[in-house]
C-alpha cells in the first residue's frame, strides 16, 4: 500500500470519529432543547386564547391610530407603518418560543443552539474529511448522502437563525431527526470510502446531487413547519370554537408561532426551493443525457423526482386556489415531501434502477 | 362559538383574490377567479354549447388544473414499481413469466407501458389543454394590464395590509407630485388619480409566471418531437475496426415513427484503443475506474480525420449525432488452420460478458474455407468461454477473478458440421447451434475441449487442423443516437426556471399616497400598500417610501386631539366627509 492510500485511510478513520463525535454533541443539544421546553412550560402564557376570544372586538381595534411619533429632537421622525393581517387569517400573535420567556428556559435554549453549532461544525468536518479521503464529492452512496444531507439541513437552520428569522422552534424536531438520520447512516447504511464508478464521474454530478441535497434539506425544514402548522391550526381552531385543549398541548402549542406564521414560513421555504428543485431535475436530465444516452427514460429515480416536482407544483397551485389553501394545501406539501423521502430511501432500497449507489 | 364562527365565514368569503380590498386588489394577478357554486358554474345549461362552455370553463379552472396535476403524479407511480417495456424489456418478460394471473390485467391496463398508455397520455394532454386554455386569456389580460394604469386609491386606505399616515404643512399637490416622482424613481408605474397617487410594481412576476407555463408547453413539444424523429442504434466494434453511419452497419436500430433514414449524419470512426482500469484492492475490488474508447473519426463523407476520446459521461458529438460508450468486453484473436497447416481464418471474436469480472462466453464460427482431411468442405464451430483473470488450475470453476486481462484463459470445445447459417433463420452470433453438428472427440471419447493460454493451440483429432489462441483484443459497444429538439427542450427548461424564479421571488404590489387638506388647513398624508400575498417586505418598503417622503413633507407639530384618536384619519379631519361605507360593498359587486 502506498503512502497516499495510507493517508486516505486515516482520513476516512478521522471522518468516522468526527461523525460519531457530532452525534454525541447533537445528543447533548437534544437534552438542552428538552430542558428549554421543560423550563419554558413554567411560564404562564395565554396569548393565543386571549387573542382568539377577543377577535370579534378586534376588527375595529385593527384600524390604526394616527401615529406620527413626535421625537424630542429636531431629527426627522419616521411615520410608523401599521400592518393589518389579510382577511381570512386569524390575527393571533406568535408564541414566545420554547423558552416561554423564562430565563432558565432561554439559557438552555441558547446552550442548545450553541451545542448545535458545535455539532454542525464537527459533522461538517466529518463530511469534509470523508470527501478528502476519497478526493471527490461526499455523496456517492447512501451513507455519504445521509451525513451530507443532515449537515446541510442543520446548516440551513443555522443560516436562518443567523438571519434573525424566528426559527428556534425548529431546533428540537430538527436535532431529533438528525440524530435518527445519523443513527441509520452509521448503522445500516455505512460503506467504506471508495472511488466512484465511471458513470458517476461528471461535473454534473456535483451540480445535480449538491442541489438535490440542498433542496431536500430545505424542503425538510418546510415540512417540519407544515406539520407544526397543522397542529397549531387545530389548536387555534379548538380555542376559537370555545374548546379547551389538553394541558400538554396548550403548553407546547402556546409557545409556537401562530398558525398563520408557520404556514407562511412553510410556504416561503417551499416556494423558494421549488425553482432549485426544477433546476436539479433538469441538471439530472442533462447528466443522464451524457451518461446513458437519453435525457429522460422514466428510470424509477427519475419518475419519483418528477412525482415530487408535480406534487410541489400542485401545492403551489393549491395555495393560489380558493378552497384549497390552508390545511388542504398543507397536506399536499407533506405528501410532496413524502415523495421526496421515498425517492431518497424507498427507491434506493426497494426499487432497482440505473441510479443504484455503490453498496446501498 | 357562534361568534367566532360567523367572523370566520365572513373572512373566508372576503378572502378571494383580494376582493376584500375591492377594486384596489383587482387585476393584481391574472389567476382565474374561482367560481363559487352560487355563481352558476355548477348548473350547465342544457344546450350543447352550454355543455361545451361549461366543460371548457371547468377544464381551465385552477381547481381542475390542481386535480390533473395530482392525477399526473399519481399516474406516474405504477411505472416506477412495475417493470416497463421501454426501460427493460427483459425484466418485463421475467415478470410476465412469474405472474401469470396479474399479467393479463396489467396488459389490459397498459401497466407495462405506463408512460405511453392511453390513460397517462389522457391526463397530460388534458393538463396541457387546460394549460393552454389558461395561458391564452391570462396573456391577454396581462397585456391589458400593462396598457392600462394602476387603479385609483380605495376609499379607506386604513383597511390595507400596510398603512401609515402623518400630517404635514406641505401643500397636498406638492406632496403628490413628490410622491409620484419618488415612486417613479423606484421604478413603480404611477399616476395621479383624484386626490391620490396610484403606483404599481412587480409586473415581472406575472410575466415570469406566463413564461414558465409557456416554457412547459415548449418542453413538451420538444420532447414529443424528439421521440417522433429520433433514431438510436447500437454497434459493437473491436479494437482496430471501424463503423460508418449507415443503416446496414448497425447491429440493432430503433427510430421514432416520423424518422427518415436519409437523415443519418454521414460520419465514420475507427476504434484505436479501449482502456479500462479497475480498483485493485479493497472491498470494491474490481469496480471500474476508467473506461475510455480512443477513436479516430471523420466528419462528413470526406472530412479530415480527427482523434477523439469517448468516455462514459462524455459522448462524441459528430454533426448533431452523439456516440455513447455503452459497454465493453474481450475479443480473443484466434487462428484456425486446416489439416495441411493452411490458415483458414484469423479473427478477433467478440464474446459477451456474463458477470462483473467479465467472464465471457460466445461462439467461434468458421463458415467457409475449411476442408476436412478428405478434402470435403465443411464448417467448424467452437463454444468459447473466456476469463480475463483465471483463478488457476484446480481452483474451482472457470470464472474470472478480476475484470482486467491479468491471466487470460480461453476454454474451447469443438464441433464440425453445419452451422445452420443458411437455414434462413436469424442467428445469434454469440451462440452455437449444434443441432446439425458433430462433436470432435478426445482420446476418451468425450467432447474435445481445452483451456488455452495465449499462444497455445488446440489440435483437432485425426489431422483435422488446429485452433490457436493468439492474444486478446478488447471491444467496445456504442450507442449512436440522434434526437432533434434537444436544443428546444434545453431552451424551454432554462426559460422555465427563469420564469419560475420571477414568478415566485418577485412581489407584485401597489402603493397609494393620498394627500388632502384637512379642516384645520394641515395636509393629511396617507400611504398604503397592497401585495398579492402578505409579505414582510411590503411594510418595510412602505416605511422606506414614507421616510423618503417625510424629507419633503415633514411631520407637522402634533395637535392634541389627533394624537389620541383611535378612529383613524377619517374621523379626525374633514377628509372624513368621504363616505365611510365598508369598501367591500362596491367591490363585491364589481367581482361578479
Ligand atoms: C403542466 C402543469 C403545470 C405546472 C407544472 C404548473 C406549475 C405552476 C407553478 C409552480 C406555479 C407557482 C407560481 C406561483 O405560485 O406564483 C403556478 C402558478 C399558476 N398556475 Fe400553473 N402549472 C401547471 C398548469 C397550470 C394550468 C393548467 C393552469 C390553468 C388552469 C395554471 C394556472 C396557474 C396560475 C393562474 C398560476 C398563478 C397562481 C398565482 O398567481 O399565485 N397552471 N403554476
Amino acid at each position: 500500500m502506498n503512502l497516499a492510500a495510507a493517508t486516505n485511510e486515516s482520513l476516512a478513520e478521522a471522518s468516522n470519529v468526527l461523525i460519531y463525535s457530532s452525534m454525541a454533541v447533537y445528543t447533548l443539544a437534544f437534552f438542552a432543547h428538552i430542558a428549554e421546553w421543560v423550563f419554558g412550560s413554567r411560564s404562564k402564557v395565554g396569548r393565543t386564547a386571549a387573542a382568539l376570544s377577543t377577535s370579534s372586538a378586534k376588527a375595529s381595534a385593527a384600524a390604526p391610530a394616527v401615529k406620527a411619533q413626535a421625537g424630542g429632537t429636531a431629527v426627522l421622525e419616521r411615520p410608523e407603518v401599521i400592518t393589518r393581517s389579510a382577511a381570512g387569517t386569524r390575527d393571533v400573535p406568535d408564541g414566545p418560543g420554547a423558552a416561554g420567556g423564562t430565563f432558565k428556559g432561554d439559557l438552555y435554549g441558547r446552550i442548545a443552539v450553541s451545542l448545535t453549532v458545535v455539532a454542525f461544525l464537527v459533522e461538517a468536518g466529518g463530511v469534509i474529511t470523508r470527501a478528502l479521503s476519497v478526493q471527490r464529492a461526499p455523496w456517492a452512496n447512501m451513507y455519504e448522502f445521509s451525513i451530507t444531507f443532515s449537515t446541510v439541513a442543520v446548516g440551513s437552520y443555522l443560516v436562518l437563525l443567523a438571519l434573525k428569522k424566528n426559527v428556534r422552534w425548529i431546533g428540537l424536531p430538527l436535532v431529533t431527526t438528525v440524530l435518527l438520520d445519523l443513527g441509520i447512516a452509521v448503522t445500516t447504511l455505512y460503506t467504506d470510502s471508495d472511488q466512484l464508478v465511471p458513470a458517476l464521474h461528471s461535473y454534473w454530478l456535483w451540480i445535480h446531487v449538491s442541489t438535490a441535497i440542498l433542496c431536500g434539506a430545505v424542503f425538510y425544514l418546510g415540512a417540519v413547519g407544515t406539520i407544526l402548522y397543522l397542529f397549531r391550526d387545530s389548536y387555534e381552531n379548538k380555542l376559537a370554537s370555545g374548546g379547551t385543549p389538553g394541558k400538554f398541548a396548550s403548553s407546547v402549542m402556546e409557545r409556537l408561532p401562530s398558525a398563520a406564521s408557520l404556514d407562511k414560513f412553510a410556504y416561503r421555504i417551499n416556494a423558494a426551493v421549488f425553482p432549485l428543485w426544477t433546476f436539479t431535475i433538469i441538471a439530472g436530465a442533462i447528466w443522464a443525457g451524457d451518461a446513458w444516452g437519453r435525457y429522460w427514460g422514466w428510470d424509477p429515480k427519475e419518475v419519483w423526482s418528477f412525482i415530487t416536482w408535480v406534487a410541489y407544483a400542485a401545492y403551489l397551485h393549491a395555495r393560489a386556489t380558493a378552497g384549497w389553501k390552508g390545511r388542504k394545501a398543507a397536506y399536499l406539501a407533506l405528501l410532496a415531501f413524502a415523495c421526496w423521502l421515498f425517492n431518497y430511501y424507498g427507491v434506493n432500497i426497494f426499487v432497482s434502477g440505473l441510479h443504484s449507489y455503490a453498496g446501498v | 362559538m357562534s361568534k367566532a364562527n360567523s367572523t370566520g365565514t365572513r373572512q373566508r368569503e372576503e378572502d378571494e383574490h383580494g376582493s376584500a380590498h375591492g377594486a384596489a386588489g383587482e387585476q393584481l394577478s391574472t389567476a382565474p377567479r374561482e367560481e363559487r357554486p352560487d355563481t352558476g358554474a355548477g348548473v350547465p345549461a342544457m344546450s350543447v354549447i352550454g355543455w361545451v362552455r361549461w366543460f371548457w370553463r371547468q377544464l381551465t379552472s385552477m381547481r381542475v388544473a390542481l386535480i390533473l396535476l395530482f392525477l399526473l403524479s399519481l399516474g406516474a407511480i405504477p411505472g416506477s414499481l412495475i417493470p416497463q417495456t421501454s426501460v427493460d424489456d427483459m425484466k418485463v418478460q421475467a415478470f410476465k413469466e412469474r405472474h401469470t394471473t396479474l399479467t393479463p390485467i396489467y396488459e389490459a391496463l397498459q401497466l407495462f407501458d405506463v408512460y405511453s398508455s392511453v390513460w397517462f397520455s389522457a391526463i397530460y394532454i388534458l393538463l396541457f389543454v387546460s394549460l393552454i386554455g389558461c395561458i391564452v386569456p391570462r396573456t391577454g389580460q396581462f397585456v391589458g394590464q400593462l396598457r392600462s394604469r394602476p387603479p385609483g386609491a380605495p376609499k379607506r386606505l386604513t383597511r390595507l395590509p400596510a398603512y401609515t399616515t402623518w400630517r404635514t404643512e406641505a401643500e397636498p399637490e406638492e406632496v403628490r407630485a413628490t410622491a409620484l416622482r419618488l415612486l417613479r424613481g423606484r421604478r413603480f408605474r404611477g399616476h395621479e388619480v383624484g386626490d391620490a397617487v396610484a403606483a404599481e410594481k412587480g409586473y415581472l412576476r406575472e410575466a415570469g409566471n406566463l413564461v414558465f407555463h409557456i416554457a412547459l408547453i415548449v418542453m413538451l413539444i420538444a420532447f414529443a418531437s424528439g421521440q417522433l424523429f429520433k433514431s438510436e442504434g447500437g454497434k459493437l466494434v473491436v479494437e482496430g475496426d471501424g463503423f460508418s453511419n449507415t443503416l446496414t452497419q448497425y447491429d440493432d436500430f430503433k427510430s421514432g415513427s416520423l424518422y427518415d433514414s436519409d437523415s443519418l449524419a454521414p460520419f465514420s470512426f475507427v476504434l484505436d484503443d479501449f482502456v479500462g482500469t479497475y480498483e485493485k484492492s479493497g472491498p470494491q475490488r474490481g469496480t471500474p475506474r476508467t473506461f475510455e474508447a480512443r477513436v479516430t473519426y471523420n466528419e462528413g463523407a470526406d472530412g479530415a480525420e480527427r482523434k477523439g476520446v469517448i468516455k462514459v459521461n462524455e459522448p462524441l458529438v459528430v454533426d448533431g449525432t452523439k456516440v455513447y460508450l455503452i459497454a465493453h468486453g474481450y475479443a480473443p484473436v484466434v487462428t484456425v488452420r486446416d489439416g495441411k497447416g493452411k490458415v483458414v481464418s484469423k479473427s478477433a471474436v467478440p464474446l459477451l460478458p456474463i458477470d462483473n469480472n467479465i467472464t465471457s462466453s460466445g461462439a467461434i464460427k468458421v463458415m467457409d474455407g475449411y476442408k476436412d482431411k478428405n478434402g470435403k468442405k465443411t464448417q467448424l464451430g467452437f463454444k468459447a468461454f473466456f476469463v480475463p483473470t483465471f483463478a488457476g488450475h484446480g481452483k474451482g470453476q472457470m470464472f474470472s477473478q478480476f475484470p482486467a486481462l491479468d491471466f487470460p484463459v480461453l476454454a474451447l470445445s469443438a464441433y464440425q458440421g453445419s452451422l445452420g447459417v443458411d437455414s434462413g433463420l436469424a442467428q445469434n452470433v454469440y451462440q452455437l447451434d449444434t443441432s446439425k453438428m458433430k462433436e470432435f472427440k478426445d482420446k476418451d471419447g468425450e467432447l474435445l475441449k481445452k483451456m488455452l493460454m495465449p499462444g497455445e493451440k488446440l489440435d483437432l483429432p485425426d489431422g483435422a487442423g488446429s485452433i490457436t489462441y493468439e492474444g486478446t483484443e478488447e471491444w467496445a459497444s456504442f450507442q449512436i443516437s440522434q434526437q432533434p429538439g434537444n436544443g428546444w427542450a434545453l431552451g424551454g427548461a432554462v426559460a422555465a426556471i427563469a420564469g419560475l424564479a420571477g414568478s415566485l421571488f418577485i412581489q407584485r404590489r401597489r402603493v397609494w399616497v393620498r394627500a388632502v387638506r384637512g379642516a384645520d388647513g394641515v395636509t393629511v398624508v396617507e400611504m398604503a400598500g397592497l401585495g398579492r400575498s402578505e409579505s414582510a417586505k411590503l411594510p418595510e418598503e412602505l416605511g422606506d417610501l414614507s421616510a423618503a417622503l417625510v424629507t419633503t413633507a415633514p411631520v407637522a407639530p402634533e395637535k392634541p386631539a389627533a394624537s389620541t384618536s383611535t378612529d383613524g384619519p377619517d374621523a379626525t379631519n374633514e377628509a372624513g366627509s368621504r363616505p365611510v361605507h365598508p369598501a367591500e360593498a362596491p367591490a363585491e359587486g364589481a367581482e361578479k
